[in-house]
């Protein structure tokens, strides 16, 4: 079939390209762009009619004119080659390599938008990931398949921790088919050299794919990439078989791009400018995580944002939140007083903990020594509030040991060094450490026998 | 001669030349045939969101017209499985296509071979009304399935099928009505845009039994009521919607998964088969029908999936069982309706919602109620639906909307959550507008007092907040005995009887007695420690300890041990009652 080349270029804005009279487009096809001066781009039709078809254009609009840019329709969606290939190597955010490699040739392309794993078929994701850090093992366990986000603020620890948790839960895996698919979105070069170093200096590089979008690169293809990072790991977990962590890094800056489009179309802002599709569109990223029946492999989604302002109610935050499974949220005031990984556990939370803990996977006590932990750093924390106005000679001798338990808590049991892999039972004897600070009395969230049988109450 | 595609954008398309296109006219669109539903005509052009991913769709592809709404198929076959928002059916999907669900899949919700065992209910010559029981067939372990006369219909039953097997397509009875004959099958269709017809809407006296606490004492639903639960992301509506799938005391569950987690959905399927129904044992599923419509599926099915539910809601309360249904989350079934007004380029109201949201949102809840059904029966269905406002801002028009409309809010609160403080429902801002009602019921059912223990602990509730102000300001010490005491009542309340666990095997469900038996033993503690204090004792000189950690065991301890339990606390109660008399006197 010979394609019909348009010259038919009404509009160009700098994310958008409006054409006349196409007939043949179809919705979410990709298309060729070419410019007056050879240079080539990619588009993709966002909305087509008899009158006039809008494309998205990844890349720089700078230099199309509306008389000489010519644009071709491919026939089919934005597909991306997946084989054994990709292993190991760094693509940009339209997956062109971006290393010294050769381009990936496979007849298995796959559309990059995935389709939805039907409920049905899903598996409730229940096995434990030891990430070695307390504050997520003990207090908000992760499990295999599962989407739990990093919400963090600008210039706080999310990369270390976003690179401790690949480097820890790998070794539980070691005997298994395990790999690693990175997508740096917007982030700029230091981050991502950061990231390459450590995967490099672990070894992990031959076990990761890397989808790299820098902050001075086309903002556009922000939109594509995480899509071609999960293509990549849907490959990777339902045909290989493998065990995928993916690592999508910053969100926000999709978020931004999304806005950007919705901008440029017109559209009805929703809360901030977001577009009122946001939640939709970021399901269709976040809900392809997952474990399917039948099939060993799983994908186990790590995004990580930054919350402008530190607002946890932004719209950014509060739709991711309402879609994935939880969320570990980076603290500025733990981290002022040096305490590193500054998790609050307190706003923290992991949707699927109940299902990866107990008897057959951690501890028995598990659930309710940490049960009993968070209500009493919530109330060391009130009392800690409450000396600011009544000082602390006003406290009864309950609240003092409430007091001191919270700051041992965010000393002993959140804090810990980058390089320190604590074993879950090490996390829990810690608690069980800490909670004998208070009055045995106190433990109203564990049942007498395990606080008989694992309490360290002299 | 069909229509063809001269638009797409998104899950909206616009087609022409569609023959007889009327508004909410289900059509089949381009090659792969999506499901779509015509929401507006503009002409010769009729514009429709369809229920499909819509990607790879191409200009001129044709449009067929059905001709007909967008309806659910109701049968024996609806118990123990699970939907899209469209009610294909996502089991048999699997089965067929695969674990992923691609687009222009054709499958009937209801299975068309299977047989089921119908026992006539009537006799030839009977005359009948629509909504008369004609039939019945044992559609799971807890569910018998009656065949009614469909709405509309009426007449002397000319022929009924003899006991025995039948598949849902075979006429199992035929009516005359003024010469007009009428076959009936088992399999019906009803459009899911409008409501069953009730002959009378009745008050709702008798509450929803949950088995969880906060809400069976302080703010309950009525069987045929509303309510809503508004809360932050984190702040347990998931957890509370489930526990009322689970243990509250409806007949049939209808649950909801609207642009929610896939996980969730798979969460249900894999607990539901294994926990047992309260009253019979039996599995839960055998009472449950799922829609799913994940956050990832099509949004436009999304927001045909509240209505789908409903409608099978409906069609078993017409069988005169009490339904409850879960609708997890109406937030995003009003972002849906807000992303295709966006696509139809409609002036947006409140926050780029339709102007028509408070409508909807109405018109969908106004189908809860306890109605009569012929022959003296009455069946009901309650509607809980879940609210996810941005920020957990309820100011946002959702959930302002819903509000207005139901009778129950459960008010989830982030900081009683994040203190693991759950149910995290905040008893100082939730209500129940039923309560006066429902007196009547629990005064009769479980004991006269109960209305009056109710307020006392919700009137200590308050005084602790109260008190807790004055404190933070001169501190603790300074505080009137008796305000001390009240916090010190207050704590067990909250810690002891509020809080519930729901991953716990007893505690779990608590059964209304258990609830009353409670309630006295901390009614009996108080007013016995404030006697003491009348006497002159003083807090700190009340040994309560060993009595309030038995009262913390309560609920851990299994129904039948309750009341042995509460006997010894009470006994332990009166002990120190007395010495604090000998104290006073002292």
């Amino acid at each position: 079939m010979v394609k019909v080349e348009y010259k038919t270029v009404q509009t160009v804005t700098n994310v958008l390209l409006f054409l006349n009279g196409v007939k043949e487009a179809s919705y979410g096809e990709l298309a060729e762009i070419e410019l007056d001066d050879g240079r080539r781009l990619n588009g993709q039709v966002l909305s087509t009619n008899e009158e006039v078809t809008v494309l998205q254009v990844f890349g720089e609009t700078s230099g199309m004119d509306t008389k000489n840019t010519k644009v071709k329709f491919s026939g089919t969606t934005f597909k991306f080659p997946v084989s054994d290939e990709i292993v190991g190597r760094v693509f940009d955010g339209m997956g062109r390599p971006r290393d010294d490699g050769a381009p990936v040739y496979s007849d298995d392309k796959r559309d990059i938008n995935g389709s939805p794993i039907n409920p049905y078929a899903r598996e409730e994701p229940s096995e434990f990931i030891q990430t070695g850090i307390s504050a997520i093992d003990g207090m908000n366990t992760l499990v295999r398949g599962q989407k739990l986000p990093i919400f963090s603020g600008s210039g706080l620890a999310h990369n270390k921790l976003a690179a401790q948790i690949v480097e820890q839960s790998k070794v539980l895996s070691k005997k298994e088919n395990f790999y690693i698919v990175f997508g740096g979105i917007g982030i700029n070069s230091e981050d991502a050299n950061f990231f390459m170093g450590q995967f490099k200096n672990s070894g992990a590089m031959d076990r990761s794919v890397v989808f790299l979008n820098l902050a001075a690169e086309p903002s556009m293809e922000r939109i594509i990439l995480p899509r071609l990072a999960l293509t990549a790991a849907e490959y990777l977990a339902f045909d290989k078989g493998a065990h995928v962590i993916v690592i999508l890094l910053d969100m926000t800056n999709y978020c931004e791009a999304l806005r950007e489009i919705s901008a440029a179309r017109d559209e009805v802002p929703g809360r901030r400018g977001y577009p009122g599709y946001m939640y939709s569109d970021l399901a269709s990223i976040f809900e392809r995580a997952g474990k399917i029946k039948g099939k060993v492999g799983s994908i186990t989604q790590i995004p990580v944002l930054t919350m402008p302002s530190d607002d946890i109610t932004h719209p950014i935050p509060d739709l991711t939140g309402y879609i994935t499974e939880g969320q570990i949220v980076i603290s500025r005031s733990l981290d002022k007083v040096g305490i590193y990984p500054s998790i609050d556990v307190l706003v923290s939370l992991s949707r699927l903990m109940n299902q990866g803990i107990g008897k057959d996977q951690t501890r028995e006590d598990h659930k309710s020594l940490s049960d009993q932990l968070y209500a009493a750093y919530a109330q060391g924390k009130q009392v800690r509030s409450l000396i600011e106005i009544v000082g602390e000679d006003a406290l009864s001798d309950s609240d003092k040991k409430y007091l001191k338990f919270a700051d041992e808590f965010e000393r002993r049991f959140i804090n810990q060094d980058f390089s320190e892999n604590r074993k879950i039972n090490e996390t829990l004897d810690i608690g069980w450490d800490l909670l004998s600070i208070l009055d045995k009395s106190e433990m109203k969230r564990i049942k007498p026998e395990l606080i008989e049988k694992y309490g360290k109450w002299k | 001669m069909g229509g063809r595609i001269v638009s797409v954008s998104g899950s909206v398309i616009i087609a022409d030349d569609l023959e007889n296109a009327k508004m909410n006219d289900i059509i089949l669109v381009g090659d792969n045939g999506l499901i779509g539903e015509i929401i507006k005509m503009d002409g010769s052009r009729a514009i429709a969101q369809v229920y499909e991913d819509t990607s790879g769709l191409r200009l001129g592809e044709k449009v067929i017209n059905t001709g007909n709404p967008l309806s659910v198929e109701l049968a024996p076959g609806l118990i123990g499985s699970i939907f899209d928002g469209v009610q294909r059916p996502l089991d048999l999907i699997m089965k067929k296509e695969g674990v992923f669900i691609k687009s222009g899949i054709k499958m009937n919700a209801i299975d068309r071979t299977k047989k089921w065992h119908f026992k006539p209910k009537a006799n030839a010559d009977d005359d009948v009304e629509a909504g008369q029981e004609i039939g019945e067939v044992k559609e799971s372990s807890l569910v018998k399935h009656k065949i009614l006369v469909p709405p509309g219909s009426k007449g002397k039953i000319k022929k009924i099928a003899d006991e025995g097997d039948y598949t849902v397509e075979d006429v199992i009875a035929v009516l005359e009505d003024n010469g007009k004959k009428t076959e009936i099958k088992m399999l019906t269709k009803w459009p899911v845009r409008v409501s069953r017809p009730v002959k009378e809407k009745l008050p709702p006296m008798i509450p929803l039994l949950t088995g969880q606490r906060v809400i069976d004492t302080f703010f309950p639903v009525a069987m045929g009521g509303s309510a809503a639960i508004p809360g932050p992301f984190g702040a347990g509506k998931t957890v509370i919607s489930h526990q009322l799938a689970k243990w509250s005391d409806a007949d049939i569950i209808v649950y909801c998964g609207a642009g929610e987690r896939g996980n969730e959905m798979t969460e249900i399927l894999t607990t539901f088969p294994e926990l047992k129904d309260q009253k019979s044992g039996k599995p839960l599923m055998d009472r449950t029908v799922l829609i799913a419509n994940t956050s990832n599926m099509p949004v436009a099915a999304r927001e045909a999936s509240v209505y789908t539910a409903v409608t099978i809601a409906e069609y078993y309360r017409d069988m005169g069982y009490n339904v409850a249904l879960m609708a997890d989350s109406t937030s995003r079934w009003a972002e849906a309706l807000r992303e295709i007004s966006g696509r139809l380029e409609e002036m947006p109201g409140e926050e780029g919602y339709p102007a028509y949201l408070a409508r909807r949102i109405g018109e969908f809840y106004e189908r809860a109620g306890m109605v009569k059904l012929p022959g003296g029966k009455t069946g009901s269905v309650t509607v809980i639906g879940a609210v996810s406002p941005a920020g957990g801002d309820i100011s946002e028009p959702v959930s302002q909307s819903t509000l207005r409309v139901v009778r129950v809010f459960w008010a989830l609160d982030a900081a009683l959550a994040n203190a693991r403080h759950f149910p995290s429902i905040n008893w100082l801002n939730s209500y129940s507008l039923y309560t006066d009602n429902l007196d009547q019921w629990y005064r009769k059912n479980i004991d006269n007092d109960w209305p009056d223990l109710r307020e006392k602990m919700m009137s200590l509730l308050q005084k602790e907040a109260e008190i807790n102000e004055i404190a933070q300001l001169v501190g603790y010490d300074a505080l009137p005995e008796k305000d001390k005491l009240v916090l010190d009542v207050a704590k067990i309340i909250r810690e002891d009887y509020l809080q519930q666990n729901a991953f716990d095997d007893i505690d779990t469900y608590s059964s209304t007695n258990k609830e009353h038996i409670m309630l006295e033993i901390i009614q009996l503690l108080y007013s016995t420690e404030e006697k003491m204090m009348d006497q002159g004792v003083t807090l700190d000189k009340i040994d309560n300890k060993d009595i309030k950690q038995l009262i913390a065991r309560i609920r851990y301890t299994k129904e039948d041990e309750v009341s042995s339990l509460s006997k010894d606390i009470e006994n332990k109660i009166a002990r120190i009652g007395k010495k604090g008399a000998l104290h006073g006197k002292s």
